[in-house]
């Protein structure tokens, strides 16, 4: 079906592997159970559910949670037309009926009432009620859940409840190993390794000062932006403050000892 | 040609005569160096120059105050004026003679006297205008008068200012000189005494401010910034000490670093184009790479000669693994290491070991040394080579040092007359730590612990509530462990709490701005209702589909407002311990503040947030004196509001004894437990580890706090840990695990807390 296509990861996203989650992954979706993948911001998460959905050659499904999210942004809504009203489904009732992988990112953003219409699907159910339409719709054989979720956040507001967070199998990722990193740089923007190598370097610098006045260290994804930067022509240093520095912080302090870190790994 | 040498002599005296005539000085002394000063008058001045300095002379000659202003003039201005050129006269002998009308002609000889060094360092005409400026404004304003009407007091001040002045210009700029007199006389206009204590630098108020107009960079105003340096890019710490640069010391004074932290200069100006803030973090990047890289050797197997000679290569080592690792790092080493030339050092007369080493190390730093030494090449090559299979090793660098000293070993290294000139590299620390010694000493105990307060007596005290406390060797619950007696804080002038508030009256402001946004919107939406004020557009659109397509349609279309959507309630919990009456420098105002202090200032502002935002909170503090006797004081209670029986409380704390958290953090659960709001919240406030003085196993009570943060998890109690301890990171993770946040500027603390408790609660 058409709808299946459209959702079709086309193209092998880029992904190196950390460890061995890929086959860990396979093996949960083998026995579909769900997914939760946890890490900072910008270390690959998304990028890994991509690339699962290639590898396993099904549809994926994206929604990008946010606090004023309801459940009928994910489930769906009658609609009103002329002549009556036309039931149109939400992303995750799509997903459960084309059997697609359903990555729910950030999930904490959204309300916790929200969540809840999530657990049906997640347990020896797999099944979603749509109460308005009337209609327990039972999940394909191919449907998976993915969530993504940052416990960097520092608010005892924003976490999951246990009952949500006890029915996810977890992955936790962090940034990757300086020598991964070196690759994955080279390998997305297209520079060399010593330049790698050396942007690598000036995240590990920025990591380590996390707690101490950074909520967040400098995030893979940031540093395959510098690297884009540098690709493009502009001075390592320019693309440094730019893409590393001036992002993640405003305190001056911090600022400084960067660009000065910038300066000594760049000259 | 004897005949024209006595012609030119017989001519030489008659000038002489002639020039003494003009002096017209009748003073032995003054005629016994008189040849000579002309001499070198006539060397550096014109003929009208030479006018003027004779009548200069003759005038402080003819002044009535004896021979020796004549005396120090004659000698000192010949060198003066080559460096300020003879046209300053004018201005000069102005000076002296309005010093000369007021009642203060004694200063005159202080002020010659130090008038080279001075104008060594304002060797520009307007600067020095400006240092005579100052001199006649100090003379006019410190002069003292009877009815204002005539001079007669000489000023006490002035001629110790003067015999300063020298020293004072090394470390101050000429507006920094102008700011720190102004002080003086300000401060101590009438008190003669305390006037000359100032000037003459002996006062601490005098050395307080003149650290405060210093010129360069003074390592209290940045050590974050160098700590965070330090961590970010060498994954270390350590607590960083200065240590006063100011006094005239022999040897000066090195950095180096032992256990107790880095010993850094209070101040660093800027020196080759290398900003002050990047010498300080050579040195650091310097001793970063010796504890990274360095392995202590024993000493006492070496002569000093070969332990220098290993230091130096050693030095050269890490700091090639340093710009291994920061290549940026070259251009700053090469700018602060001396470039000794080749042949600056006659090995004939003076030992040359440290200019030979420097020279090695230079060669090594620098691609372009353009030496010829032989043996100094062939050990270049050597030390290249050795570093280009990886990261070699002390003792590696150290057999190729010893090589080294013995294949260019002079008998002459021996002599006392050692070459100093462009040996010194500022950046590195004196490798104390290179070396072990076979022979230690062992006396390291500490007798004076501090016990300030008196324990308070027991008759009006609540019987005390008993508390468990983990044993993590056992795995197991010391059942009753604690007693923990808890009593109303006494209390002190809530008008001192007031008083921090309005200190902060601008932070107050703008924290007003954050809590409006954080502040729960006074309408707040409740949807479906079946009755409510408003109807829901959007609930009633779906009713109506629900309708058309023949559902039963939701009745509830309604919605209402309500106020306040926070359901949170805190307690704030502070660590009283002995260590809060620590001292810190507080860069904004110059002073210092202990902690106990800043953490009074901090707790008001975030009460006064916490109130604002109308959320229940009650705070609370303890400190402990063994297990028997925990305490834990009300400060406020939930029912109470932010009033002045609290401020009052608050402002009464006082810090002693010792940090048994586990118990406090317990006791606070169970009155947190009792609230009924959704959300709980235990904000710990501390500045150390867990600690008593009968505990000596000290992850003992880290694992209690830790076990007892998991029993307040599992009662639904959400922790969170503001630690004061830049040493935080050892402990605190294990306790908080990553619920906690360090602050490493204290002095930053009133203005951090609120703000992390808005970002936590947002």
């Amino acid at each position: 079906m058409s709808d299946n296509e459209q959702f079709k990861v086309r193209e092998e996203p880029f992904y190196r592997q950390q460890r061995n989650e890929v086959a860990l992954y396979e093996a949960a979706y083998a026995a579909r159970l769900p997914v939760m993948v946890k890490g900072p911001t910008g270390c690959g998460k998304s990028r890994f559910i991509e690339y699962m959905a290639w590898k396993l050659d099904r549809p994926l499904i994206t929604v990008a949670c946010n606090e004023d999210m309801t459940a009928s942004d994910l489930v769906g809504r009658y609609l009103l037309e002329a002549n009556g009203t036309r039931w149109l489904d939400g992303p995750l009732t799509t997903a459960a009926r084309i059997g697609a992988i359903c990555y729910l990112d950030e999930v904490v953003e959204a309300r916790q009432d929200t969540t809840v219409v999530i657990h049906p699907l997640t347990d020896h159910r797999r099944t979603l009620p749509l109460d308005k339409k009337g209609e327990l719709l039972r999940a394909h054989a191919d449907f998976q859940l993915v969530i993504s979720y940052n416990p960097g956040y520092q608010s005892l507001m924003k976490d999951l409840k246990q009952s949500t967070k006890q029915r996810f199998t977890a992955f936790d990722f962090d940034y990757p190993n300086a020598a991964l990193e070196i690759a994955i740089l080279a390998s997305e923007s297209g520079i060399d390794e010593a330049t790698a190598a050396r942007l690598v370097d000036v995240g590990a610098a920025a990591r380590r000062l996390k707690g101490h006045g950074l909520d967040e260290g400098i995030s893979t994804r940031l540093l395959v932006y510098a690297a884009a930067l540098i690709k493009g022509g502009v001075t390592p240093v320019d693309a440094c403050r730019m893409a590393l520095v001036r992002p993640i912080t405003d305190d001056r302090d911090i600022r400084d000892t960067l660009e000065h870190a910038v300066e000594s790994i760049f000259v | 040609m004897p005949d024209t040498d006595s012609k030119n002599g017989a001519r030489w005296e008659e000038r002489l005569r002639a020039y003494r005539e003009r002096l017209a000085c009748g003073f032995p002394q003054v005629a016994e160096v008189f040849e000579d000063c002309m001499r070198e008058a006539l060397a550096v001045l014109t003929s009208a120059g030479v006018g003027g300095y004779l009548d200069t002379a003759r005038f402080l000659g003819g002044m009535g105050r004896g021979v020796e202003p004549v005396l120090v003039f004659l000698e000192e201005w010949p060198p003066i004026a080559r460096t300020l050129g003879e046209d300053a006269l004018p201005a000069i002998s102005a000076t002296m003679h309005a010093l000369c009308k007021s009642p203060n002609a004694r200063a005159i000889t202080p002020f010659l006297q130090t008038l080279a060094a001075v104008a060594r360092r304002l060797p520009s005409g307007p600067q020095m205008q400006r240092y005579l400026d100052l001199i006649d404004d100090f003379t006019a304003r410190t002069t003292g008068s009877i009815h204002g009407i005539q001079q007669t007091f000489a000023s006490p001040g002035l001629p110790d200012f003067l015999a300063q002045a020298p020293a004072l210009l090394d470390k101050l700029s000429i507006s920094g000189l102008h700011k720190w007199v102004d002080y003086g006389i300000r401060n101590y206009p009438n008190h003669p005494e305390r006037q000359r204590e100032y000037f003459g630098l002996q006062s601490a108020d005098s050395r307080a401010v003149l650290q405060r107009e210093r010129h360069g960079t003074l390592l209290v105003d940045n050590e974050r910034l160098l700590d965070i340096y330090l961590r970010g890019l060498w994954g270390d710490s350590a607590q960083l000490v200065p240590y006063p640069t100011d006094i005239e010391q022999l040897p000066r004074p090195v950095p180096y670093y032992d256990a107790s932290g880095m010993r850094l200069p209070d101040v660093l100006d800027d020196v080759a184009g290398v900003s002050g803030i990047n010498r300080y973090r050579a040195t650091l990047a310097h001793i970063a790479a010796h504890r990274r890289w360095s392995m202590p050797m024993f000493a006492d197997n070496c002569s000093p000669m070969q332990r220098m000679a290993i230091e130096v290569f050693e030095d050269s080592r890490i700091e090639t693994l340093a710009m291994r690792a920061y290549p940026g790092l070259r251009r700053i080493f090469l700018a602060l290491h001396p470039a000794p030339l080749e042949g600056a050092c006659d090995p004939e007369t003076t030992s040359c070991l440290r200019h030979r080493l420097t020279m090695f190390s230079r060669a090594l730093l620098d691609a372009e040394h353009g030496y010829h030494d032989a043996e100094l090449l062939k050990f270049v090559r050597h030390f290249h080579d050795t570093m280009a299979q990886g990261n070699s090793s002390s003792e590696e660098i150290a057999a190729l040092a010893l090589a080294y000293i013995a294949r260019t070993r002079r008998q002459s290294d021996q002599l006392a007359d050692v070459h100093f000139a462009d040996t010194e590299v500022s950046y590195r620390d004196d490798n104390r730590h290179l070396w072990r010694f076979h022979e230690l000493s062992d006396d390291e105990e500490m007798f004076d612990e501090q016990r300030p307060m008196e324990a308070p007596a027991d008759g009006d005290r609540l019987p005390p509530r008993h508390y468990p406390e983990w044993d993590y060797q056992s795995q197991s619950y010391r059942p009753d462990w604690v007693s923990l007696y808890e009593s109303l804080h006494p209390a002190g002038d809530a008008a001192d709490i007031d008083r921090v508030l309005e200190k902060h009256a601008a932070l107050a402001s703008r924290l007003k701005r954050l809590l409006d946004i954080l502040k729960p919107q006074d309408k707040l939406r409740i949807r479906y209702q079946e009755d409510g004020s408003e109807l829901d557009l959007d609930v009633a659109l779906r009713s109506l589909i629900d309708f058309k397509s023949g559902a039963s349609p939701d009745p509830r279309i309604n919605m209402s407002h309500r106020t306040n959507g926070r359901n949170l309630s805190v307690l704030v919990l502070l660590d009283l311990s002995q260590s809060l009456a620590d001292k810190v420098e507080v860069a904004a105002s110059g002073g210092e503040q202990s902690i106990l202090e800043l953490s009074q200032e901090a707790v008001s502002l975030l009460a006064w947030s916490i109130e604002q935002l109308g959320d229940p909170f009650a705070i609370a503090g303890f400190h402990s004196d063994s297990r028997h006797d925990v305490r834990y004081l009300h400060l406020k209670g939930y029912s109470e509001r932010w009033n002045d029986a609290v401020k009052a409380r608050l402002a009464a704390m006082q810090a002693g004894y010792s940090t048994r958290m586990g118990a406090a953090m317990r006791h606070a659960a169970h009155y947190l437990a009792a609230q009924t709001a959704d959300k709980k919240l235990l904000l710990v406030l501390t500045d150390g580890q867990p600690a008593d003085v009968d505990v000596h196993d000290e992850r003992l009570l880290i694992e209690d706090a830790r076990k007892s943060v998991e029993e307040l998890d599992q009662q639904g109690i959400f922790t969170y840990c503001i630690n004061l301890d830049r040493r935080a990171d050892d402990y605190v993770g294990d306790i908080f695990g990553r619920r906690y946040t360090v602050i490493d500027n204290i002095a930053r603390l009133p203005e951090r807390l609120p703000e992390l408790f808005m970002a936590l609660t947002r």
